[in-house]
């Protein structure tokens, strides 16, 4: 085990990934000369070269596309988005070529594709670089979303994401990453896709979250155990496919449901999560299913309304209060 | 050429029947384009298309009968009946698909391209796609890639005249899509697509040059298409006139073709009717293959989304 940042682990995932593979390779903005725009590709170019580090002009579609056809025919490359927002300009290529060619084709060709970068919410970036931008993607079948919180689970799912068959968006976060964590050294610590993780163990009430939602959700627990409410964090990881096991054994457990999202509640992650626990746990559950969501308003500059617009630990702790009929505030 | 011809004579005909569902696009009118330019490549060079690409997959040597039974949404078909006429793939043959966004195909053939260069290969890529993926942005963003990193790529524009009801008066600044090439740097040329000769030779310059220098060429294939856009547009007659299609009709690929090689004594009437009655033949059981073939199982709905495995 070795502390590094989560930017650190995701770099060590592609060195080992990239020393493994020689078909792995790195193509982006600013991923090579620049060391990426959050320097998550420092030192690549300089150790693997211009070959298999791709600095690209700003033409998301084109570079995005390209990485499409060199894996459709036996590449494995890693198209990092300079930020997730750009994404939109590849959203076409994303999802009419990369999610369906393996299915359009009757399973003849696969697409062995990592679309990775930064995305959420972030400091003051205001309304187009600051985005839960993982809704664009769930939904589309074919595809595999992950949402790494962790230095540890940054390493171990972007290498999965990389030996994986498929295309995988993986979306990080600039808030997360100068966060310290243990990381396993072993270049073959991978974890599968479609885990979930208990990150904290409690018996009242389950709360799933993820990314920056996650560490807020254990200041909450934190506080909360305080007021003698024992919360059970539950952290997806990957959101498709998602570990709805791990959920659901976790809700038949402490019989309530919280769920936490960054993004604008309506048609969320938090939506499905509460769909799916209430109808496979419908007789367990003491109370609805609560959802804690940012306001459905574009993401505003000023600190204030920015504040106002993402989910608070206070918020959090509001929701768990009522679901445990526990109103003290 | 003629092949191609009667295949899709022979679809029109089942999509009349109600065989063939969604949208069927014929490129009668357009066989010389296809053929030329794939008779200048080899069997382990990559082809991939748009959605008008039957003569395309065909040509690099797909079965017919299993092309049919793909249109016809049987279980036989080159992709067990899930993607249709606008989605055709052949591992067996490097063809890369029927892909029906317009433009969406360009960055992924680059992408080929790339691949080609990154594994040290010879061989090369040929991307077609309609006149009508020229405003798009991918057409730009890939010729872009293309030239920048020197990819084997050979862009082929099938210029039928019509994106769509939308002529490329109406939708182009510069109609004239070859001189789109020279401002990336790429070697262009426009070329007579009804020609099958002229497709050959200018795709041969251009294979040559993309597999020893690594250059990518732009070929601006000028042909016309005898059908409407799909089989919901079967007069095409709203935006061309009569007399225009038929004026065209004139300069039938096939027919140039024949009269020239008849002329040239290469080919004697009697080889002519024999080609005629192969094709005919090909065609037919190709049809009766995917009437016999069955519907796709219904577990095939889930097959087929993700690759199981690493």
């Amino acid at each position: 085990m070795a502390v590094m940042s989560y930017r650190e682990a995701l770099n060590v995932a592609l060195r080992e990934e990239m020393t493994r593979d020689p078909r792995v390779f790195v193509i982006g903005e600013e991923v090579g000369l620049y060391e990426g725009a959050y320097k998550v590709t420092q030192g690549l170019l300089k150790d693997f070269g211009p070959k298999r580090v791709v600095d690209t002009p700003i033409a998301e579609s084109g570079f995005t596309g390209v990485g499409i056809g060199a894996a459709m025919t036996g590449l494995r490359p890693v198209v990092e988005m300079m930020t997730f927002n750009f994404a939109l300009l590849a959203l076409d290529q994303i999802v009419n070529s990369a999610a369906k060619l393996h299915y359009m084709s009757g399973g003849q060709f696969n697409v062995p594709i990592v679309i990775r970068g930064p995305g959420g919410p972030a400091h003051q970036l205001a309304a187009q670089h600051s985005q839960s931008m993982e809704v664009y993607f769930y939904h589309v079948p074919g595809l595999k979303v992950v949402r790494p919180s962790t230095p540890a689970d940054a390493k171990g799912l972007l290498k999965a994401a990389i030996r994986d068959e498929n295309p995988v968006i993986f979306i990080e976060s600039e808030t997360l990453y100068n966060v310290k964590g243990e990381v396993p050294d072993d270049p073959d610590f991978v974890i599968p896709l479609g885990q979930a993780i208990v990150r904290r163990e409690g018996t009242d009430v389950t709360v799933i979250a993820y990314m920056g939602m996650m560490y807020r959700a254990m200041e909450a627990a934190e506080e909360l155990a305080s007021e003698g409410i024992s919360v059970e964090i539950v952290d997806p990881r990957t959101l498709q496919p998602m570990d709805s096991g791990t959920i659901i054994g976790s809700v038949r457990k402490t019989h309530r449901a919280v769920v936490v999202e960054a993004g604008a509640g309506f048609a969320g992650m938090g939506s499905e999560i509460a769909a799916f626990v209430t109808e496979q746990a419908f007789d367990d559950l003491d109370a609805p299913v609560e959802r804690v969501t940012g306001a459905s308003a574009p993401m505003p500059y000023a600190k204030n309304l920015e504040k106002a617009k993402t989910p608070t630990k206070e918020k959090i702790m509001d929701a768990v209060r009522r679901v445990c009929y526990a109103n003290r505030s | 050429m003629a092949l191609i011809r009667r295949f899709e004579e022979k679809a029109a005909e089942a999509y009349a029947l109600g065989k063939i569902g969604g949208f069927l696009h014929l490129s009668i009118g357009e066989e010389a384009v296809a053929a030329g330019v794939t008779s200048a490549l080899r069997p382990d060079d990559y082809a991939i298309s748009t959605y008008r690409e039957h003569g395309h997959c065909l040509v690099k040597g797909s079965d017919p009968r299993r092309v049919m039974a793909e249109l016809f949404g049987r279980i036989d078909g080159l992709s067990k009946g899930k993607g249709g006429s606008m989605h055709l793939f052949d591992k067996s043959t490097n063809f890369l698909g029927g892909h029906a966004i317009v433009g969406a195909h360009l960055p992924l053939a680059a992408g080929v391209g790339f691949k080609i260069k990154y594994e040290g290969g010879d061989q090369v890529v040929v991307c077609y796609f309609g006149d009508g993926a020229v405003p798009q942005g991918e057409f730009h963003e890939a010729l872009n890639l293309s030239a920048l990193w020197k990819l084997p790529v050979i862009w082929v524009c099938e210029n039928n005249r019509y994106a769509m009801g939308t002529s490329l008066e109406r939708a182009l600044a510069q109609p004239e899509i070859w001189k789109f090439g020279p401002t990336y740097g790429i070697p262009s040329e426009a070329v007579d697509g009804m020609d099958v000769l002229a497709m050959r030779e200018a795709a041969a310059r251009a294979v040559a040059r993309a597999r020893t220098e690594k250059t990518p060429a732009l070929l601006e294939a000028r042909t016309y298409r005898f059908r409407g856009h799909s089989m919901r547009d079967p007069a095409g007659a709203v935006y061309r006139t009569k007399e225009e299609v038929e004026r065209e009709k004139q300069r039938d690929p096939i027919v140039l073709f024949r009269d020239r090689a008849t002329k040239a004594g290469l080919l004697r009437e009697e080889e002519l009717k024999h080609i005629e009655k192969d094709v005919n033949d090909l065609v037919d059981e190709a049809v009766a293959f995917a009437d016999a073939s069955p519907e796709p199982p219904l577990e095939e709905l889930f097959t087929d989304i993700f690759r199981e495995g690493a």
